[in-house]
């Protein structure tokens, strides 16, 4: 679409476009430079500040933090992918005594933000003696909310494998639980896969609101590093450490939720039924934290 | 139960008021700032187009935490400070719901038939008026339902300015834990403010769906 928003460029074009180019280089130039500037000028790139990289306790401290998130980002996404499965089968159930909890649960975990789910957990252990830790909060939360996503995104995978598939499957006699078990599930679950990746990349981001709860992971440990007095309070290089480990992180889901999406994109047209993409009808469903 | 919020009356009000503000401000200028990002992806400067990338691809793989941690502990160090932490939580927020403006009105000017810019430009409008006058009016129809998914989220993640000193909802229940009160209580009632907050765009959400449907 982008190319017919403007026509294919003649020489003056061309000529204006290269100016504008360069124009829009010399001023991104121009703004990364002054940061650079105010980095240097504010002494961030002073040896003090980066030393503390060098030593392996510093590192080994930051490879804790890490492991604390993949900790709970990856205990979280279990259980999320679990709570999504056993929701989305109750919102397309047959009783409503069985859909209509289910629906309120989903929109209910939804709509309250995360931080409040968590401190739902963080508080109430602590009034209630429960004995969770700020790990649990983390992992509960994080369950609670990306799997009500989850289920709605499975709802809506199953939704959009076409009608006919169902209709052939009944009239063949099958019953519904095997027609879901059977034909819409593997069919649902590929066009599905981007969408869910892209959600444990949400999961694995919002990971670092542990940090307000006091949950020792990645951001958390940032934040101590950053504090030192005898490095000069070297906040600007460890924020600049971990935010390349986040995008790292982030990035490579990212590029296997891309892969996921071209593969099945590349299966249906050989196949040559284009079914209609449940991926993105199902990232439409709800907006990333 | 309800001693716990008549009790603390001015202190839910003021909570729930700056959370209003801050989500009025970002929501605003993250629109305006997301759409200006879209215009760069889709503009025929190569440049532009690569930092509109450049800033989605980062941004959207950067935790909202990170971005407040940073401007608001990081920030100060190369002095560059903002008037208050409000405003520092207005920028993050801002900075990160962009990223996710950008995505959704790029896709929303995907989704005009070809047709629409080609006319435009058959009757000699430049780049510019084509954006402005003909796609991005009809992009923005069919893209009111996934924004307001977005803004949604945004008014979720003000809670995360709680943990920077902003003292919106998600700051009440630290105040409460001084003030010995009930924390699940607190929590409930919190709760609640946030759904009547959301419920209103959830129906706009559905009203703008409706609407494109038909049309």
């Amino acid at each position: 679409m982008s190319a017919v928003l403007y026509d294919v460029p003649g020489p003056r074009a061309k000529a204006r476009n290269r100016i504008l180019n360069v124009v829009v280089i010399v001023g991104l130039l121009a703004v990364v430079g002054w940061v650079v500037y105010r980095l240097n000028e504010s002494g961030q790139f002073a040896e003090r500040r980066w030393i503390q990289f060098t030593y392996s306790s510093i590192q080994q401290e930051l490879w804790g933090g890490l492991l604390n998130t993949l900790k709970a980002a990856g205990l979280a996404a279990v259980l999320a992918l679990l709570f999504g499965a056993v929701f989305a089968a109750a919102r397309i159930s047959d009783h409503w005594w069985f859909r209509a909890p289910a629906t309120f649960v989903v929109e209910l975990f939804r709509a309250i933000p995360l931080l409040i789910l968590m401190f739902f957990f963080y508080y109430g252990s602590l009034q209630f003696d429960l004995g969770l830790t700020p790990f649990w909060a983390v992992v509960f939360g994080l369950t609670l909310y990306n799997g009500s996503v989850l289920a709605e995104v499975f709802r809506a995978g199953i939704a959009a494998v076409p009608k006919g598939q169902r209709e052939a499957a009944y009239a063949t006699g099958l019953r519904k639980n095997q027609v879901v078990r059977l034909i819409l599930l593997p069919q649902a679950i590929t066009s599905m896969l981007p969408a869910i990746v892209s959600q444990l990349v949400v999961l694995l981001k919002d990971t670092a609101l542990g940090f307000i709860i006091t949950y020792a992971e990645l951001l958390y440990v940032a934040k101590q590093m950053g504090g030192r007095l005898q490095y000069g309070f070297p906040y600007i290089p460890t924020y600049i450490v971990v935010a390349i480990i986040y995008i790292g992180l982030c990035s490579l889901l990212s590029v296997v939720a891309r892969y996921l999406e071209g593969r099945s994109r590349r299966q249906r047209r050989t196949r040559g039924t284009p079914p209609p993409s449940a991926a993105e009808a199902a990232t439409s469903v709800e907006a990333p934290l | 139960m309800l001693s716990v919020l008549t009790d603390n009356w001015e202190l839910f009000v003021d909570g729930f008021w700056t959370t209003l503000r801050l989500f009025v401000i970002a929501a605003v200028l993250s629109l305006a700032l997301g759409t200006l990002l879209a215009g760069f992806r889709v503009s025929p400067v190569p440049a532009m187009r690569a930092i509109g990338t450049g800033y989605v691809n980062v941004v959207r793989n950067t935790p909202l935490t990170l971005v407040f941690a940073f401007l608001v502990f990081g920030a100060p160090k190369m002095q560059i400070s903002l008037p208050t932490f409000f405003w520092s939580a207005v920028v993050a927020l801002t900075l990160y719901t962009s990223a996710f403006v950008c995505e959704i009105v790029r896709s929303g000017i995907n989704t005009i038939s070809p047709g629409q810019a080609e006319a435009a430009r058959s009757v000699g409008m430049t780049f510019i008026q084509v954006l402005g006058i003909v796609v991005l009016p009809q992009a923005f129809r069919a893209i009111v339902p996934p924004l307001t998914s977005v803004m949604i989220a945004l008014l979720k993640n003000t809670t995360i300015a709680a943990g920077f000193s902003v003292a919106e909802a998600g700051a009440i229940p630290a105040v409460m834990a001084e003030r010995g009160q009930n924390q699940m209580a607190t929590l409930v009632w919190i709760t609640i403010g946030f759904l009547i907050l959301i419920i209103p765009l959830v129906f706009l959400q559905r009203w703008a769906e409706r609407r494109t449907a038909v049309a």
